[in-house]
Order: C-alpha cells, then sequence, then structure tokens
C-alpha cells in the first residue's frame, strides 16, 4: 500500500505553501523522521519530515510550486517491498480536496475527475482561524484572482461575502510579465518602465493583515522624547560586566523598559476582541525583525521575568533565526505589544502600524544628540523620540499617555528597571 | 381642507404595488395603496393566473387523449366552453379578494380610485384623486403597469382582433386563429387554443418563436408545436390586416402568401401605462414607454419612485413584486440592498411542453466573453418523466469554465416553471458547479435531469 506525502499545515493560519525544494528523489529510500523538503509558508521556510518509512514513488508537486492548498498531495511513496513501478500517480484516496493538479501520468479511466477537482482544490482560500462568510462563487473568484477574502466586508446577507465585493476589491497584479515590460527591462532607458513580480506569501500577508489593522482599528498616536545618556552610560557599565557572549544592545533595554511599563500600566496590555477585551497577563513583546522581502515579529514571551542577560541572548537568537527564516511558528504567532525600531536608520520618529489584534506598538528612532533645555539653560542631551500607536477600542488616550509616562521613567532612571 | 398624510402612497394595486404596499406596513411605514379597477393588476386579473387555469383546462383535455396508453378509456368528450371560462374567472375573482385581505390585515388602506401626482410640498407629493380629494405623501411609488401594445393602422377591435384580455374570455371558439407576436403571451395562447382543436398560425417577426429563450429552447418548442399541428411563421412582418364580420385577412411582407383566419390575437409586446400621472413638469424620464429608475425604483425626481412593468422588461409579476421590496426597503434606509442583477428574475412560459430559464443564454454568454461550458440532459433519461408519460424536453446549463459560475439554465418540458427555482437558488447563492454536483436530487423526479445537466456540462453525467 503506498503512503500519500500531503502538503502539512505548518501554522494556523497556513492555507496554502510553496514546495521550495524537494530533498529525495524518485527511487530514493526514505526513513520516518528524515527530512524530505522545505516547504515556504506564509512566514518563514520550514522543513518538512517524513512520518513513514519507504520509497519515492512519485513527486506529483514540483519544487517552485506555489500555493498548494494544505491537505494536496505533494508526493507518494511506495512501502518497504512494494515495487516502485505500480504505484500509480493518482493518489490513494480520491477525497475532492486532497487530488493534485493533473499529473501527467494520470490514468485515462478518470480523466475528468482530476480535470475537476483542480478546481475545487482552489477554493479552499483563507480559511483563517476566524469563519469567513463567503459564497462559494466569492471563494472561488477571490482564489483565482488571489485576493485574501478576510480584508474584504461583505454586503450580502448577514454580512456574507459576495462575488460584488471580491469584484470591487483591487485585484492582485499579475504575476506575468509581459513582453512590453520585458522589453522596457532590457532598455533601462525607457520612461515609465516598470517590471512586475509575484507577491510572496508574506508580502501578501502583511498586506492583508496590515490593512485590516488600519481599517478596523482606529489608530492614534502619542509621541515622547526620552533622554537617554543615563541608560547608555548604564549600558556600557553593564557590557564591561557581562559575562562572555552578553552584549546588552539599546534595544534590549528598550524592550526591557516596555515590559516594566506594560506591568506597570496594565490596562495597556490589551486586545480588544469585540464582545471583550482580551488583558494579558505578560508583557509578551514582539519585535519586527525586517527580513528578506517583508518583516517577521518574533515574540519574546513574559518578557518582564527575564535578567538583561537573558533577554539579550533571547533577541539575539530570535533576531538571527528570523533573518535565516528558521522559526518556528509558535515563536511567531502571538503576542501582546509590539515594538519597531528604526533607529539603525537614522529615523529620527515614525508612527507604526499595530500588529493585530494587538492593541499598542511602539516606533522607536534614533538616539541623537539635541539641544534640551535644562532648568533654563540650554544643553546638549542624547535623546531617541518614540511613538506609541494605540488603538482606541481598546485603550484610551490617557492610559497610552501613563504608559509613555512610565516608560520614559524607565528609560530615563534606568536603575528603576534593573531590579 | 384636511389632507390626508401618507409616508408612501402606491398608485396601482398588481403585484408591484399592493406588495409594496404590504411591506411598507411591515416596515412600520404609514402607505396606501390607490388602485382604479381591481386588486391584484393585470397579473392577477387578466394575465398570469387566469390564464393559468384556462391552460390547465386544456392540458386536462390533452391528457384525455393519452388516456388509453395508460388503460383508461374514456367516452365522448365535449368541451363546455363557458364554464372553462367562468372558472377561470372565479379563481382571479378568488385570488382578487384574497390581496383585499391581505391588505386589510396589513392596515393598509386602499383607495379605489385613478391617481395624478399633485404640486411638490416642503418633503412631500401632492396626489391628487379621481374622486375630487388630495392626499400627501413623502414617496410616491408609481405602479400603474402597462398595456398590449398596438400595431399600427391595426386596430383590435375586440371581436376578430383581439388583445390577451378578450383572448381569456371567448364566447366561442374560432375555427382558425393567428396570433402574432411568439413571446410568452403568444406562446400560451398558441398552445391553449390548438389544444382545444383551433387551427393556429403563429407569425413572428424575428428568426425563431420565443426570441428570448436560448436557441434551442426555440427550436424545441417550435418542432412541438408544428408537431401538435400549428403553422409557424417566422421572419414575417404584417403588411395589413382586414378585419371582416367573422373573418381576418392578413397580407405578409415578402412573397408570403396571405393568412386568413376567423380572429387574430395580437400579442406583440406591451407598453407601460405613464399617461395622466401628472409627470410633465416634474424630471421624471421617460424612455419608449417606460419610466427611466435606478435600480431601486427612483425617477429622476426626488420622492417619486417607479416600480414593475411601468419600468420596462421583463414585464414579469415577480420582478414588479421585488421591485416593490427594494424600492420600500430603500425609502426605509435598508442597508445592503443590491438592485436586481442581470439574469436574475427568472422566466416561465406555461405553454405545452413548458418553457422556463434564468441567466444568460448561450448565444449571450460567449457573446459576453465568457468561457463556457455547457450540459445538456433529456427528460427522456428521467425515469419520473417517463413514468409520468411526459418526456419530451431537456435540461440546458451554462456554466462559466473560470469561475463555475452559474451562468444560465433553461428547460423545456413537463413541470420545468416548477423546477427554475432551484437553479434561481443556487444563483442567488452563488453556487458553483460543485456545490451543484455535491446536492442529492432525490430520486425518482424530474429535478434530476437538472443534476444530470450540471453533471454533464463537467462531462460527469450518470445517466446519459
Amino acid at each position: 500500500m503506498s503512503v500519500n506525502v500531503t502538503m502539512p499545515a505548518l501554522s494556523p493560519t497556513m492555507t496554502e505553501g510553496t514546495v521550495a525544494k524537494w530533498l529525495i528523489a524518485v527511487g530514493e529510500t526514505v526513513h520516518s523522521g528524515d527530512v524530505i523538503a522545505e516547504i515556504e509558508t506564509d512566514k518563514a521556510t520550514m522543513e518538512v519530515e517524513s512520518i513513514e518509512d519507504g520509497v519515492v514513488a512519485h513527486i506529483l508537486v514540483e519544487a517552485g510550486s506555489e500555493n498548494v492548498a494544505v491537505g494536496t498531495v505533494i508526493a507518494i511513496l511506495a512501502e518497504a517491498g512494494e515495487a516502485v513501478d505500480t504505484i500509480s500517480a493518482t493518489p490513494v484516496t480520491a477525497a475532492a480536496d486532497e487530488a493534485p493538479e493533473a499529473p501527467t501520468e494520470t490514468p485515462a479511466e478518470m480523466p475528468a475527475l482530476v480535470k475537476e477537482t483542480t478546481a475545487v482544490a482552489q477554493t479552499s482560500v483563507a480559511e483563517t482561524s476566524k469563519r469567513i462568510f463567503a459564497t462559494p462563487l466569492a471563494r472561488r473568484i477571490a482564489a483565482n484572482k488571489g485576493i485574501a477574502l478576510d480584508g474584504l466586508t461583505g454586503s450580502g446577507p448577514h454580512g456574507r461575502i459576495l462575488r460584488r465585493d471580491v469584484e470591487a476589491a483591487p485585484a492582485a497584479p499579475a504575476v506575468q510579465i509581459t513582453p512590453a515590460s520585458a522589453n522596457a527591462m532590457a532598455s533601462s532607458a525607457a520612461t515609465g518602465a516598470s517590471e512586475l513580480v509575484a507577491n510572496s506569501q508574506m508580502r501578501q500577508v502583511i498586506a492583508s493583515r496590515l490593512q485590516q489593522s488600519k481599517q478596523q482599528a482606529p489608530h492614534f498616536y502619542v509621541t515622547v522624547d526620552c533622554q537617554i545618556d543615563t541608560l547608555l552610560a548604564a549600558r556600557r557599565a553593564l557590557n564591561e560586566k557581562a559575562p562572555d557572549g552578553v552584549k546588552i544592545s539599546l534595544n534590549d533595554l528598550v524592550i526591557r523598559a516596555a515590559a516594566m511599563a506594560l506591568m506597570a500600566v496594565p490596562d495597556a496590555n490589551v486586545a480588544y476582541e469585540d464582545t471583550h477585551t482580551r488583558r494579558f497577563q505578560h508583557a509578551d513583546i514582539c519585535m519586527a525583525v525586517a527580513i528578506d522581502g517583508g518583516l517577521v515579529t518574533p515574540v519574546i514571551w513574559a518578557a518582564e521575568t527575564m535578567g538583561l542577560a537573558a533577554l539579550s541572548q533571547t533577541t539575539a537568537d530570535l533576531a538571527s533565526r528570523a533573518r535565516q527564516g528558521q522559526l518556528r511558528v509558535a515563536e511567531y504567532t502571538g503576542g501582546s505589544f509590539s515594538i519597531s525600531n528604526l533607529g539603525m536608520f537614522g529615523v529620527r520618529e515614525f508612527a507604526a502600524v499595530i500588529n493585530p489584534p494587538q492593541g499598542a506598538i511602539l516606533a522607536v528612532g534614533a538616539g541623537e544628540q539635541r539641544p534640551v533645555v535644562v532648568d533654563g539653560a540650554l544643553t546638549v542631551a542624547t535623546v531617541v523620540t518614540v511613538t506609541l500607536s494605540a488603538d482606541h477600542r481598546a485603550i484610551d488616550g490617557a492610559v497610552a499617555a501613563q504608559w509613555l509616562q512610565s516608560f520614559k521613567g524607565f528609560v530615563e532612571n534606568p536603575v528603576t528597571m534593573l531590579l | 381642507m384636511t389632507k390626508t398624510h401618507y409616508d408612501i402612497a402606491v398608485i396601482g394595486g398588481g403585484p408591484g404595488g399592493y406588495v409594496a404596499g404590504i411591506r411598507a406596513a411591515q416596515l412600520g411605514l404609514n402607505a396606501v395603496v390607490i388602485e382604479r379597477e381591481h386588486l391584484g393588476g393585470i397579473c392577477l386579473n387578466w394575465g398570469c393566473i387566469p390564464t393559468k387555469a384556462l391552460l390547465r383546462a386544456a392540458e386536462l383535455r390533452h391528457s384525455i387523449d393519452e388516456m388509453q396508453a395508460f388503460g383508461i378509456s374514456v367516452g365522448d368528450v365535449t368541451i363546455d366552453l363557458p364554464t372553462m371560462v367562468k372558472r377561470s374567472r372565479k379563481v382571479a375573482a378568488r385570488l382578487s379578494a384574497g390581496v383585499t385581505h391581505l391588505l386589510k390585515k396589513n392596515k393598509v388602506p386602499v383607495i379605489e380610485a385613478t391617481a395624478t401626482i399633485g404640486k411638490p410640498l416642503k418633503n412631500r407629493r401632492e396626489v391628487n384623486l379621481s374622486d375630487g380629494t388630495v392626499i400627501s405623501a413623502s414617496h410616491v411609488i408609481i405602479a400603474t403597469g402597462a398595456r398590449a401594445r398596438s400595431l399600427p393602422r391595426i386596430e383590435q377591435d375586440g371581436k376578430s382582433i383581439l388583445t390577451y384580455r378578450e383572448a381569456m374570455v371567448p364566447q366561442d371558439m374560432p375555427k382558425s386563429l393567428i396570433i402574432v407576436g411568439s413571446g410568452a403571451i403568444g406562446a400560451e395562447f398558441a398552445s391553449f387554443y390548438n389544444d382545444l382543436g383551433v387551427e393556429v398560425t403563429l407569425v413572428e417577426a424575428l428568426d425563431r418563436i420565443l426570441p428570448v429563450e436560448d436557441s434551442d429552447i426555440s427550436a424545441f418548442v417550435a418542432k412541438a408545436f408544428e408537431k401538435r399541428g400549428m403553422n409557424i411563421l417566422t421572419n414575417v412582418k404584417l403588411q395589413s390586416v382586414t378585419a371582416g364580420s367573422d373573418s381576418v385577412l392578413a397580407k405578409l411582407d415578402g412573397d408570403h402568401p396571405d393568412l386568413q383566419a376567423e380572429r387574430m390575437i395580437l400579442a406583440v409586446g406591451i407598453i407601460g401605462n405613464v399617461e395622466n400621472l401628472g409627470l410633465d413638469g416634474t424630471a421624471v424620464k421617460i424612455d419608449r414607454g417606460h419610466i427611466v429608475t435606478d435600480g431601486f425604483g427612483a425617477t429622476a425626481e426626488p420622492g417619486i419612485y417607479a416600480i414593475g412593468d411601468v419600468t420596462g422588461p421583463p414585464w414579469l409579476a415577480h420582478k414588479a413584486s421585488h421591485e416593490g421590496i427594494l424600492c420600500v426597503e430603500k425609502i426605509a434606509g435598508g442597508k445592503d440592498l443590491h438592485a436586481i442583477a442581470d439574469g436574475a428574475v427568472p422566466g416561465c412560459t406555461y405553454c405545452r411542453p413548458q418553457v422556463a430559464s434564468i441567466g444568460l443564454t448561450e448565444a449571450a454568454a460567449t457573446k459576453a466573453g465568457h468561457s463556457i461550458k455547457t450540459g445538456n440532459f433529456p427528460f427522456a433519461g428521467n425515469g419520473k418523466a417517463i413514468a409520468l408519460g411526459d418526456d419530451a424536453g431537456f435540461v440546458k446549463t451554462i456554466f462559466d469554465a473560470t469561475t463555475g459560475e452559474l451562468l444560465g439554465a433553461h428547460m423545456v418540458g413537463p413541470e420545468v416553471t416548477e423546477l427554475i427555482q432551484g437553479f434561481a437558488i443556487a444563483r442567488s447563492l452563488e453556487a458553483t458547479e460543485a456545490e451543484l454536483m455535491a446536492t442529492i436530487f432525490p430520486h425518482p423526479t424530474l429535478s434530476e435531469a437538472m443534476h444530470e445537466s450540471v453533471l454533464d456540462a463537467y462531462d460527469r453525467a450518470i445517466h446519459f
């Protein structure tokens, strides 16, 4: 009996994935636990292990195939002792939503089934954890056009998404590069030249989530300047005493201060969820890490419980593995609060988009020397400007201001947060 | 003088108007229906309902001819025309009384009068009634319907040249009959009179009968009619018509020979009742005999709306009712309302064989640029149809090959007018071929032919 290898669901929100690379070939023997393929999801590239022993009989989805629905059979293993060439390329179970794109060796007696199921497989779009109400036709058209249903507002009965709602949504750009633009690329002098690049899954997820955030969460922004000369001095002193391999960064101190402020002002550590507000018990802080082609936000769980050395090691490890696309799903799912730091680019200040369903995000600019007035006299201090973006459904202005006040207190008097 | 004020005044108590009145009452609006003749309009009194009563009589007459095959012998058959017509009138009267009751139950007053829209007041309109009283309303809905269109130079004298109105209350059966126009009305009268033994000639100016239907349907019905002995002339226009004392002579264009018959029925479409409504001096636009509206009944004049036949084709009671509901809900501030989409209105013709359809014809789907998949399943492959002894006809389905949208469904055969709602629901729920295929249709029913047609579109029909 042959064994189907299906596209695994590597995260709770994953509905489809890209087979980035096969690490096996037809005829090769694999053992349970062997890494057989790399799958690119909306957030990361992950390794897939075989759960059976066997010999690779067929690889049904080529490396590089995009948008392969979860559950689709991507390869077939022959069991030990079974002759590989007796295994049909048609998956053992003929359940409609598990059938692959028509393989070339499709047996002649069931062409219609395979042909029709490709269309069915396409319809399983964007079933995220929250149930989306949409008509079958709306789902089909959205899938064809690459439109995410969770960003749409339905105008049908009880808010159901109708075909018209999908058609009114801006279509995803076509992935083919037209001859015109190919020519344009050849002669860089052509005016108005452009190039179409297919949006990666990560790009589409970023787009859909941030659009959802800006459309649903009424953002407001509170900005404050923090003098960090004392903090910088403390950091130098800490790093001099730190064990080998530990180097506390300014960002680590900002995360620590934010964690302490979230504990001091728990009303800011919340998320709005329609009929109720979720109050987080820990400062589960997401830090935005820019990676090739987008960003990812790994979580530092219960950051308030970590000493600076542990915190520093955690952030360094998460950032490094995020850049290599090696994060596990649980490491970038969830969190109660986010921090985005563009200080290293010399940005003075900016406002960030809240990472839904969280209630707030802190945007951190660069520390720079600025003239400040102390006791009526002009002097120079190192100042960093931070801006809190808050979801007004859950967090009121005064709470946001209190939180910033608390944060500023920890940053400007670092002794208070090192306890 | 005290004026009675209403939130909504509906002019006309047909299937558009009375439904609008009831919906308004349900929404807590204070509405009045003004009707000049009888509630229920043409549909109920002089259209859909009484003709169905007549066609039922014709169908029973026809089935007597088939009884022998079922092992039933019937003696001499006689036709009692006055009783047949009387029953048809009684059916209409019963339903009209039903509408009176429904309006009363919903506390919607009915004023028996004709109405003219009067001068605009602040945020409302005067409506002048034929009995001399004046009322006012915040919103006036025109639901005055339509009447038979006439052809130039042909006088409908009501004796030998008839419209639907005289044709459904015949006092005697003519030996021969010319029916001009082969839409639903013409086809139904052709079927009725033919079943009662009248020699029928059906004349159509376009290239096929039932010209709004899919051409496969037109061809099938034409063949069935000809088999029943009807004479069908297509691509033919009338040059002149001369009415004698008990005969009509029609000269045709081209080299077609003259037609002579005892009577002629004109069924060449209808024209909106837009006159004497006080629309002069308002911004209401009239285009080719019909009031121009947006998808929700609004005219170019604020506070004046129009629904149903007076706004143009398709001239169907169920379209009028739906427009009445949409119009009132829009006035009441309803959200997420959608105007009737193209192809969302099903059409039924109750000739023998029956015809029912929704959505695009194959030609229209192709012309609109769809890449299509079509399915076709004959009732000859349907067990229930064979058991009924009525297995002529088919179900044709048209899908968009890319999206799986059911673009159109076209049916001819037994009770298809009762079946079409299945496809209407599928379209309204935006089902694709996948959901239709996954639905279990009960056996043995005529509806299995619908399922098979869908399967056939994807080369999966089981019984054909």
